[in-house]
């Protein structure tokens, strides 16, 4: 991922900095795990991947496929997820100039919920239907939040939008239940896809990553914009910033990020709008480092919490979903009370 | 806006906990009256057979049954089971949409998930089997006056006898009931006392590819222990309860004899398909042929069938152990 050179002498210090956590928080997501192996045999492995390098781990055959097969795809797909997540969550918060926006805000999570619900309960179970159905769900239900929300007010407008995004996340949420009746002994499976889970192995992280490539890119190439937009609209106008066309590009990337990482991850919670949060109260507000730095944070917080989902009870796994939102509720909470407090 | 996701995860859970496992007495003991308020079936039968009034400790507290039922209705794939296997089947008027066993029970679009109190009370029943108390059914049946027998899912092979007997002497059947019984008895023994325990073969059982698991404290797992096989579940803490969603490479690493699926017919899960799992593919019980596909409805049901289920199991750990 390419990012940005700026005017700001801290960022490069900064983005040197998360990746550093973001290296060691995989490091980490590498060595635990509910197999049981030495953090040196793992790490011998690691360096026998490497071109070049032959170690001799001592690991059996299958030991070796689950670290390679299992496990890297797994701490490699929670750190795209994470990224796209925050990133996306960050972008959100810019458009609508809201600390609170996060990326399910305008139906993406239900409009995949629903497209999900269908794959598991009407599809043939192939291991693509999900994510696809997913993917086309979360993008559907934003274009219709985005569409209502243009017919019914001001074009480029942002309090309608979210509004119609609500109605869509009810309306959609509804169908949704009212498929499940019909199959009741599904639901454990809908539930477990909605609690999210970053396994499933070098498919899901090939899937996932032209697209996170692409939001990522758009993302951090609007940086400055956003925070042009962040004065306001006539400000920016008058700096000769095209405000709506602005904030549509950055909806349809954020958009985007969040339907790539719903489609291999399920609905995972908290993380788009807690680490764009920790970003802002660490590196200040503004979005050319807000954007990088959540992404190289979401990363690493993703990682760290799927290894925490995977040994905590170990061999035994919790769903990640469960994981973040322990940690994001209270958090949200506390960020309720900030901006409460600073009136913002 | 959070709150919308929040609630919507906690309604799904609601639901989830609803459907998942029976949940267990709690309920008041509804003392049956005397005589229901369905009219009596127009059977040109002999009286009521012997053994009536009959007072059966079930799970809803103790129920008294005034005469022999001529019209049941059972909202449990396995009671229906039992029923037709204790000769009860001519006396079941409908069964719920999962009881697709055996083929000539009545089945009717009754949901024992979303009992409907009104579709129920529709069929006339002069007696209710099922096995979970949801949204309040027994509650609601014993206000219209319809007896009903809660029979939860079984935690043990005697409970699962337990029940069979209690359904035979519910609906007047005791002497062919408890001829089942003692049938299944000797055949689980029979194939328990063949098993090759020496071999000290480890096995993994699963409910679907999430991948969820049975321990040896369920039902299902004391089915396993009967042939001596080591549960690699076991290893999961108590925390994680008895059916728990297993790493797949802790599955992987610790590479079971044998493998048993009970999500076959559900979600489509073969030997195949298990080798195309990232990091399962080079599993022995994969390359020695020892992934045994069951069948989803036996391996789920406590009824009169798990005899059919231990023999699959058996003949498996017989195959095993052999080689």
């Amino acid at each position: 991922m390419t990012r940005q050179a700026g005017p700001s002498r801290a960022r490069p210090l900064w983005v040197a900095g998360a990746l550093g956590v973001l290296a060691l928080s995989m490091i980490a997501g590498l060595l635990g795990g509910a197999a049981d192996m030495s953090p040196w045999q793992v790490v011998l492995q690691a360096a026998d991947w490497l071109p070049f390098v032959h170690a001799d781990s001592g690991l059996t055959p299958v030991e070796q496929g689950l670290l390679y097969e299992l496990r890297l795809p797994r701490v490699l797909v929670a750190a795209v997820v994470g990224g796209l997540l925050a990133m996306a969550g960050a972008g959100y918060q810019g458009v609508f100039r809201n600390p609170l926006a996060d990326p399910y805000l305008l139906g993406a999570a239900a409009g995949a919920g629903l497209a999900a619900t269908f794959a598991i309960v009407a599809l043939p179970a192939t291991a693509a239907s999900i994510p696809v159905a997913a993917f086309a769900g979360a993008v559907g239900g934003v274009l219709l939040a985005y569409t209502l929300g243009n017919t019914a007010g001001r074009s480029g407008g942002t309090a309608t939008l979210v509004l119609a995004g609500v109605a869509v996340t009810s309306f959609l949420t509804a169908i949704q239940t009212f498929v499940q009746q019909f199959k009741v002994e599904e639901l454990q499976r809908i539930y477990s896809w909605i609690l999210g889970d970053v396994g499933g192995g070098w498919d899901q992280f090939f899937l996932v990553l032209p697209y996170a490539v692409a939001a990522a890119g758009l993302l951090l190439l609007h940086g400055r914009m956003l925070d042009v937009l962040s004065v306001g609209d006539e400000e920016a106008v008058s700096l000769g910033v095209p405000a709506a066309r602005v904030r549509l590009v950055v909806l349809l990337a954020a958009s985007l990020a969040t339907a790539a990482a719903v489609a291999v991850s399920g609905l995972i919670g908290f993380v788009g709008i807690v680490v764009p949060h920790v970003v802002r109260r660490l590196a200040g507000g503004s979005y050319r480092i807000v954007l990088p730095l959540s992404m190289i944070g979401g990363a690493a917080f993703l990682v760290l919490a799927d290894l925490v989902a995977r040994t905590v009870l170990a061999p035994a796994e919790l769903p990640i979903g469960v994981v973040t939102m322990f940690v994001g509720a209270p958090f949200f909470v506390g960020v309720l009370r900030m901006t409460r407090r600073t009136g913002t | 806006m959070r709150p919308v996701r929040t609630a919507f995860a906690g309604a799904l859970l609601g639901t989830l906990v609803l459907a998942g496992c029976g949940q267990t007495g709690g309920t008041p003991a509804t003392p049956s009256p005397a005589a229901s308020s369905a009219p009596a079936p127009a059977s040109s039968q002999a009286p009521a057979a012997a053994g009536f009034p009959v007072t059966i400790e079930a799970g809803n507290g103790q129920v008294t049954i005034a005469k022999k039922p001529e019209r049941i209705v059972s909202l449990s794939a396995t009671h229906t089971e039992s029923l037709f296997a204790i000769g009860a089947g001519p006396q079941v008027v409908a069964v719920d949409d999962r009881s697709n066993f055996p083929p000539e029970a009545p089945r009717t679009d009754l949901s024992g998930f979303k009992p409907n109190v009104e579709a129920i009370v529709a069929k006339k029943p002069d007696l209710v089997v099922l096995s979970d108390d949801l949204d309040k059914v027994v509650a609601e049946l014993g206000k219209v006056g319809v007896p009903v027998l809660l029979e939860p899912a079984a935690k043990t092979l005697d409970e699962a006898y337990e029940e069979i007997a209690e359904l035979g002497a519910a609906t007047g059947n005791k002497a062919k009931a408890d001829e089942v019984v003692a049938g299944m008895r000797t055949a689980m023994d029979k194939l328990a006392a063949e098993a090759p325990k020496d071999k000290k073969l480890t096995y993994y059982h699963e409910l679907d590819q999430t991948p969820y698991a049975a321990t040896s404290q369920t039902f299902i797992g004391q089915v396993y222990a009967l042939f001596g096989l080591t549960n690699i579940a076991d290893k999961a803490p108590e925390a994680a309860g008895g059916y728990p969603k297993l790493s797949a490479e802790f599955v992987a690493q610790a590479d079971p004899d044998l493998i048993f699926l009970a999500d076959v017919k559900c979600c489509k899960q073969s030997k195949e398909t298990l080798a195309e799992r990232p990091g399962w593919a080079k599993l022995s019980a994969i390359a020695d042929d020892r992934v045994v596909e069951l069948d989803d409805d036996l391996a789920s049901r406590w009824g009169p069938r798990i005899v059919q289920l231990a023999e699959t199991v058996g003949a498996a750990v017989a195959k095993a152990g052999a080689s």
